[in-house]
């Protein structure tokens, strides 16, 4: 394996862990208030599916001054906080079974992407793929070689990075180069570490995931806490969707998620719903997506490690972080009650 | 605060449930374009006005009721198995294994043999996330999550690499002998005519209504589902009571994943007759919405299960006549899970205060009660 | 203080009415409560105290009647509202944040602007300051949890002074607190009193209230009964107030015959989840025809003896059963093993221990005992025989109403009660183990449970009792142990004891001889 492959499986873990970690953090707000959400999947799969239709509608009817990739990237945003929306109304307003209700939006994200899509665009439950203009650019950062480099130079960009020296090889191949919803997903992090740790909502939302009666009889509404929880959360997988559908590919397909909502989750059990293992939890996921999609069975010389087991690997580590031979994993200790005032 | 009784509990919740299910569908096939009258009588006609739409329906309904009933024994004991879906694929490599590597005389034999081997392949995927959940305190929900992807992985490397026949491109085993074929309804009903012609409903949906039985007697009648439903109410009571809690907790996972894994027979013996990828095709999860309907009493189940037959079927020739894909049936089973399920209260709310209305005026005077503090 | 205030009540309720569906909680109250002043209300579980100071903290809503403060008409919708009125509450449970610390727990919903650090800064100061004037010390950056359970609740007076909380209202505040740490805890409300705040006290304890309150006021089913100057009356009165006539306190019963002991332990020592030693070395017996009381105020290790003994916790020591050693750990030492071996056991916690609530009372009847050959035929079970037995049961422990067919959430506490002393008496045991029998049991049930129980120990059975009602301890027991702090301070028999030495010994002070001679303690 050479520098440059290395750097190839590195930067796709960067492109695989962001929809991860997006998600990751959705559910990171979302449980430290209280509410489990294992809806993550749904909410990703609804605004996938909105994202890439309306930057296709978009693209196709124009309206000036606003590029159609953000008309998508709003309606994408809105149709999960839609799903938020719901879950919040069957968890907080109705005390409701929390994981029923994630299970249930999942199936309904699922159903309803495809029978809208073929209702819209016939084409099997798909959307038509994006145009240029309906999809993420990459940015290309200062001093980084992008494509305006290799045009100038009439060669690919590959083989120009491939050329440069190896500190401008990992800024231009790993750093530059990415849409701008990669950039949001990272800096999340220490903004999620911040707001959580530093800030008086932070302080709140902490509380209201561990003792929901304390932040009661303080005078503050946990209620509300907890719907701004998953507003947070309903924006957040939004942006995951969207970047799947408009940054990772052009275009919705059925059960484009994958499971990665499951993932998610998983890596926030693995995190111990903290923003900055919850990176480190995102990108060793990423990392095992990009090398299953890169090789299929990895020779070890001794044996060969096949496909399958590096599909199944986050969800095998899950259980084994969940078993609690390697730490201990506590979940904020309200998850999954709905609050009921008791004296 | 009005309580009402059980009856209506137990019927009008899941009946009001399903009512409302059933609107918003209609609004969603109305706003595709669609006409939700005739799509509903499109459905019964392809369902239930034919003996092979019958014999479609029956068949998905088999597999709902086990995997309703699976879910419905672990509600009992108050867990939540997600892990159907991943019990029941399981469950079809053990089927596979018996048809495939055991040389049977006939049928029956090997319908025992396969329901042995279904039940203990389903029930062994249980029991890494039943231990788990007894011994560590492992959230069952999210162990059984992760044990359905290991599983579509263990099956995915055990179809590619070890069970698919040489020079065979589907990831699927061989076709199992002749002499496992278990009998179609069909076989048994049409006596050389065209009833059930086709259809893949077969003798397993008789094994599905014994086990609806035996899970009855398990829950009402034995002391186990005695033990299962006092755990599933109270584990501090049945810790004071002397009832392991590690075993209530095992056994009824080991059940749940066994009813799961008999799933299995249906999809791989009685139809396929051979272990195909994705044999399941998320029966699994539809037991979930199947035990909430049917409040996870068997009887209940049976119904539900039935329903949801009908839905699948009917929406199986929504498919092929409509612009309406499959994925609507998904939208529904997903509202009915949301309703039952989750918002179950405010289904419930309402009918409770028209029942404390009824009460109210029946009774002018409250009955005096000790007040409770 | 300046006179006008004087007169002027820092809480005045007027006619307070409440239901919860068919039951009234509180019926037409009404209150004032003085400025500067300690004001207890006493009465009995049920009898609609806490309900009363919900509403006065906004957590439910009255059906009718008004709130002033300090004179003014104020509406309390909500928490919210009552900290803006200048009201703190130290409820039962304490409403605190686990994994948070001190000052974080006291800033929470009274943080200064949208950052943390001013905020943690400036409480910091505060509670400095408050620790110093009112014997309020707490590390401000200690967890909760790894608090005591009297520090834990000095957090959430500073809560309430921290939100400059004038009044105060304390429910139940002693029931957790060694006696040490009650004194403690009275000192700061002197304290606080003498700065000029105003302190509810709810309670059902008669002697809290004679030494602490300048007032008193009674609550009986929902409606006040009284409100007078504690110096104006005495125990015996208040006590009579509160359940509306004679308490007995003596339950009819001949001298005890005690025969050879049936239950005997010796070293017992029991650790639990977290670590803590909760057993420190337990020995007792207990005879055949006697009732070994356990005093204690609760906390210090009664409820995991009970445990140990009941099979459902684990221990070290030697255990007999009329001579016979028994299992403390591994198999055979399960509730079931117990049962077989002649332990009856009434839990402390009827409700999430003794009973299914939704099952109905036939199968709560059977429950423990549902694999009695009696219930079972073959590998089903006899519901028919189980039913039967119930009805025969409930009708002889006069269980109302008498219909097998309800659950159990639909009796009231004291027929739940009698559901399960009929199940275990009528086993007929050898032991039976007895946790707080008439906790939250109405006054006509608690003799009806009190006679039953002498009526085991007259026919030779050897009984264990654990109660916090020192009271229940004395008219019941023949012999009392006192345990502090998981090991047995002490033995005494109750004619040869009284309150004052009891409540020495359940604080842990040995040297009781001297504190006998000052005479006898309050009802």
């Amino acid at each position: 394996m050479d520098f440059a492959t290395i750097l190839q499986v590195l930067d796709s873990t960067v492109r695989l862990a962001t929809p991860l970690l997006l998600a990751c953090l959705a559910g990171l707000f979302s449980e430290r208030s209280g509410v489990i959400d294992i809806g993550l999947e749904g909410k990703m799969l609804i605004a996938a599916f909105a994202s890439a239709a309306f930057a296709y509608y978009f693209s196709q009817n124009p309206v000036a001054g606003i590029g159609p990739i953000w008309m998508g990237l709003l309606m994408g945003v809105l149709a999960s906080l839609a799903f938020s929306g719901l879950h919040g109304l069957a968890s907080i307003t109705f005390r409701g079974n929390q994981l029923i209700s994630g299970v249930a939006l999942n199936f309904l994200a699922s159903g309803l992407s495809v029978l809208v899509a073929q209702s819209w665009f016939h084409e099997g439950g798909r959307t038509p793929s994006l145009p240029d203009e309906g999809r993420f650019d990459g940015i290309v950062l200062p001093g980084a070689l992008g494509p305006a480099d290799a045009e100038a130079a009439g060669r690919p960009l590959s083989e120009l990075i491939a050329q440069a020296n190896p500190i401008q090889q990992i800024y231009s191949e790993l750093i530059s180069g990415h849409s701008i919803l990669v950039y949001v997903a990272f800096l999340m992090v220490p903004a999620t570490w911040w707001v959580l740790f530093r800030t008086r909502f932070g302080l709140r939302l902490r509380a209201v995931g561990e003792a929901p009666e304390a932040v009661d009889t303080a005078g503050v509404s946990v209620t509300a806490l907890r719907y701004g929880a998953l507003v947070i959360a309903g924006v957040l997988c939004g942006l995951a969707g969207a970047y799947l559908a408009t940054g990772l590919q052009a275009g919705f397909v059925r059960e484009m998620t994958a499971g990665r909502g499951y993932i998610a989750l998983a890596a926030l059990i693995f995190a111990k719903w903290r923003p900055w293992y919850a990176l480190m939890a995102c990108l060793l996921f990423g990392f095992l997506q990009a090398i299953a999609l890169r090789y299929q069975n990895i020779d070890l010389g001794a044996f060969t490690v096949p496909v399958q087991f590096m599909d199944a690997l986050p969800y095998i580590l899950t259980v084994v972080i969940l078993a609690g031979f390697v730490g201990k994993a506590i979940p904020p200790r309200a998850g999954g009650d709905p609050y009921v005032k008791e004296r | 605060m009005d309580r009402m009784p059980a009856w209506a509990d137990a019927v009008l919740v899941p009946l009001f449930s399903i009512v409302l299910a059933a609107i918003l569908s209609a609004l969603v096939i109305l706003a595709i374009g669609e006409n939700p009258v005739e799509a509903f009588s499109l459905m019964v006609d392809g369902a239930l006005m034919r003996s092979a739409g019958w014999g479609y329906t029956l068949y998905y309904t088999t597999n709902f009721i086990f995997t309703g009933l699976a879910v419905a024994v672990a509600f009992h004991a108050k867990m939540f198995n997600i892990g159907g879906e991943g019990q029941a694929a399981i469950g079809g490599l053990g089927v596979a294994l018996i048809c495939l590597f055991i040389p049977w005389p006939h049928w029956s034999l090997a319908l025992i043999g396969a329901t042995l081997g279904a039940a203990a392949f389903g029930a062994a995927w249980a029991f890494i996330p039943a231990y788990l959940q007894a011994k560590r305190g492992s959230h069952i929900v999210i162990t059984t999550i992760m044990f359905n992807f290991i599983a579509a992985a263990v099956l995915n490397y055990v179809l590619v690499n070890l069970l698919r026949p040489a020079g065979a491109m589907d990831p699927a085993t061989e076709i199992f002998p002749q002499a496992t074929h278990l009998p179609s309804f069909q076989d048994m009903f049409a006596g050389g005519g065209s009833l059930f012609r086709g259809a893949p409903a077969n003798i397993t949906f008789f094994v599905a209504v014994l086990a609806c039985v035996a899970v009855w007697l398990l829950i009402w009648r034995t002391r186990l589902g005695y033990e299962i439903r006092a755990f599933g109410h109270s584990e501090t009571a049945t810790r004071y009571a002397g009832i392991s809690t590690v075993r209530i907790t095992v056994v009824a996972m080991l059940i749940s994943g066994g009813l799961a894994g008999l799933m299995a027979i249906n999809t791989t013996m009685g139809e396929a007759e051979r272990l195909v990828m994705n044999a399941t095709e998320g029966a699994g999860f539809i037991g979930i919405a199947v035990a909430l309907m049917g409040r996870s009493h068997p009887f209940g189940v049976f119904l539900a299960a039935l329903l949801f037959g009908f839905l699948y079927q009917g929406g199986a020739e929504l498919a092929l006549w409509t612009d309406i894909p499959r994925e609507l049936i998904t939208v529904i089973q997903a509202l009915v899970i949301l309703f039952t399920g989750a918002l179950d209260n405010m289904v419930r709310m309402p009918l409770e205060s028209v029942f404390g209305t009824l009460r109210r005026r029946r009774s002018p005077k409250p009955a005096p009660t000790t007040p409770s503090e | 203080m300046a006179a006008p205030e004087q007169t002027r009540p820092a809480i005045e309720l007027k006619g307070i009415s409440k239901a919860f569906g068919p039951v009234q909680a509180n019926k037409d109250i009404s209150i004032r409560v003085m400025p500067g002043t300690i004001h207890g209300i006493i009465g009995e579980n049920g009898a609609g105290k806490s309900t009363l100071m919900s509403i006065l903290y906004g957590f439910y809503k009255a059906d009718a009647g008004e709130i002033f403060i300090n004179g003014t008409h104020t509406e309390i919708p909500d928490s919210q509202a009552a900290i803006k009125a200048g009201i703190g509450m130290v409820f039962q449970h304490f409403k605190l944040v686990q994994n948070f610390t001190v000052l974080e727990n006291v800033i929470l919903g009274a943080e200064d602007g949208g950052l943390l650090k001013p905020s943690l800064a400036k409480a910091r100061g505060v509670l400095k300051h408050l620790a110093e004037e009112y014997e309020l010390s707490v590390d401000p950056d200690a967890k909760i949890e790894d608090l005591s359970v009297g520090h834990q609740q000095r957090v959430e007076i500073l809560k309430a002074l921290y939100r400059e909380a004038d009044i105060l209202i304390l429910d139940e505040p002693t029931g957790v607190l060694t006696p040490a740490e009650a004194d403690h805890l009275f000192r700061i409300l002197e304290g606080l009193k003498r700065e000029g705040k105003t302190i509810i006290l709810i309670t059902h304890k008669l002697r809290e209230i004679m030494e602490i309150t300048d007032t008193v006021s009674v609550m009986r089913r929902g409606e006040m009964t009284a409100t007078v100057k504690t110096a104006e009356t005495t125990p015996e009165q208040l006590a009579e107030l509160m359940v509306g006539r004679k308490v007995l306190l003596r339950v009819d019963k001949v001298p005890a015959q005690p025969g050879r002991p049936v239950l005997e332990v010796e070293n017992l020592r029991h650790v639990d989840e977290s670590g803590v030693e909760r057993l420190k070395g337990v020995s007792l017996d207990v005879r055949a025809g006697e009732i070994l009381g356990i005093a204690g105020v609760s906390g210090n290790g009664q409820s995991e003896l009970l445990e140990v003994l009941g099979g459902y916790a684990d221990a070290t020591g030697t255990v007999r059963v009329n001579g016979q050693e028994i299992p403390l750990s591994g198999p055979g030492s399960d509730g079931r093993a117990r049962r077989h071996g002649g332990i009856a056991h009434v839990p402390e916690d009827r409700q999430h221990e003794g009973l299914i609530m939704p099952f109905y009372a036939w199968e709560n009847v059977g429950f423990g005992y549902h694999d009695d050959p009696r219930f079972n035929r073959g590998l089903l079970m006899d519901n028919a025989a189980l039913q039967a037995d119930a009805t025969d049961k409930m009708k002889r422990y006069d269980v109302r109403p008498p219909n097998p067919w309800l659950p159990a959430s639909s009796f009231s506490g004291g027929n739940q009660q009698k559901i399960v002393l009929a199940r275990e008496i009528e086993r007929d045991p050898e032991v039976l183990l007895v946790g707080q029998p008439t906790r939250g049991v109405d006054i006509g049930a608690i003799e009806f449970i009190h006679q039953e129980i002498v009526r085991l120990r007259d026919s030779g059975k050897a009984i264990l009792l654990v109660s916090v009602e020192l009271d229940e301890i004395l008219s019941l027991s023949d012999r009392i142990a006192v345990m502090f702090d998981g090991t047995i301070m002490g033995e005494r028999l109750p004619d040869e004891t009284d309150q004052t030495e009891l409540g020495m010994l359940m604080a842990g002070m040995t040297g009781a001889t001297q504190s006998r001679s000052q005479g006898a303690g309050h009802a």
